[in-house]
């Protein structure tokens, strides 16, 4: 089980990643009583039928590890979101792409902790692929959009120490939810 | 203080530039490779990573490029680092925790020493073919 929001978001992110979609984009809402997540990608899709296979932990297609039996990035987050008290959707359409939608209801005992968001924003770029990523982070406070192709044309790659620690701190200074506590959001200025 | 802008990385792009290039002429280029699959990031992968990032930062070291990957598949190993350095062997290292990711860095980038204890040499069993 992952332990924190940033996890979660972090691992639907490898999964668009690895299915080869060439734009995801992650918004990341604090609406003051909810944190809400929405993933989308424009990968391959899914049928109707994997759909609904990929909510079942002991469900994979198999395709990276043969002789795996489980898979469980989706039912890890479905799990969380429910037991705090928020809500998971996910919809796909083959050709089209897929999306994510999870919320933790903040006050929530069982509500995971946020996480280090800008460090896990940073992580969700650094995988070595040709993709687009834009996250979008909305408060109460404000918003913040980052895009992977401007922090690359900015600092040339995302793969060197010092290039990723200043990708962090762009990232932290420009308000990103803080994560100290559970849950509980900053709009940093 | 004022916000860091796009336009402040750029210059301090510019100003690190020519050193990166001269260190990368020398032909020191390592690599650090990141296992961040599910399994690895419930196992504390990103921990990891930030031990990797501040270790080669805090000591100015540009010419070791991070990358991650899904799960490498040594799932009961994470978090799995793969560790490239040239006239060195390409080495898996499992149970890879943000102490051991600094011992890396000192022992094995820049000592060219293996660190032994977590070297992972054989896969899973259950992907052996």
């Amino acid at each position: 089980m992952h332990y924190a929001v940033a996890d979660y978001m972090l691992d639907i992110v490898e999964n668009a990643i690895d299915a080869g979609s060439a734009v995801i984009t992650v918004d990341l809402i604090d609406d003051g009583e909810f944190i809400k997540v929405c993933i989308g990608d424009n990968g391959p899709g899914m049928s109707e039928e994997t759909l609904k296979k990929v909510r079942d932990p002991f469900y994979t297609d198999g395709k990276k590890h043969k002789s795996r039996k489980v898979g469980l990035g989706i039912p890890f987050v479905e799990q969380a979101a429910q037991t705090s008290g928020g809500e998971f959707d996910l919809r796909s359409e083959e050709g089209l792409g897929s999306s994510v939608y999870f919320t933790f209801k903040k006050d929530h005992i069982d509500c995971p902790p946020l996480g280090d968001i800008p460090g896990t924003v940073v992580s969700m770029m650094m995988f070595g692929k040709e993709y687009e990523l834009v996250f979008n982070n909305s408060t109460t406070g404000g918003r913040f959009v980052v895009l992977r192709s401007e922090l690359i044309d900015a600092l040339g790659s995302l793969n060197d120490a010092e290039s990723l620690i200043l990708a962090k701190r762009y990232i932290a200074e420009h308000g990103i939810h803080t994560a100290e506590d559970k849950g509980e959001s900053k709009w940093r200025n | 203080m004022a916000k860091l802008t796009l336009d402040d990385l750029r210059k301090l792009r510019d100003a690190k530039k020519s050193e990166i290039e001269t260190r990368s002429a020398e032909g020191k280029e390592a690599e650090i490779i990141i296992g961040m699959g599910t399994c690895g990031i419930a196992a504390g992968a990103k921990s990891t990573l930030d031990a990797f990032i501040d270790e080669l930062g805090g000591k100015g070291i540009t010419s070791v490029s991070v990358k991650q990957t899904g799960c490498m598949g040594f799932c009961a190993n994470e978090p799995t680092v793969e560790i490239r350095v040239p006239e060195m062997p390409t080495t898996i290292y499992g149970n890879v925790n943000a102490d051991i990711a600094r011992k890396i860095v000192n022992d094995h980038i820049i000592g060219k020493k293996l660190v032994s204890d977590h070297v992972f040499d054989k896969p899973s069993v259950d992907i052996i073919k």
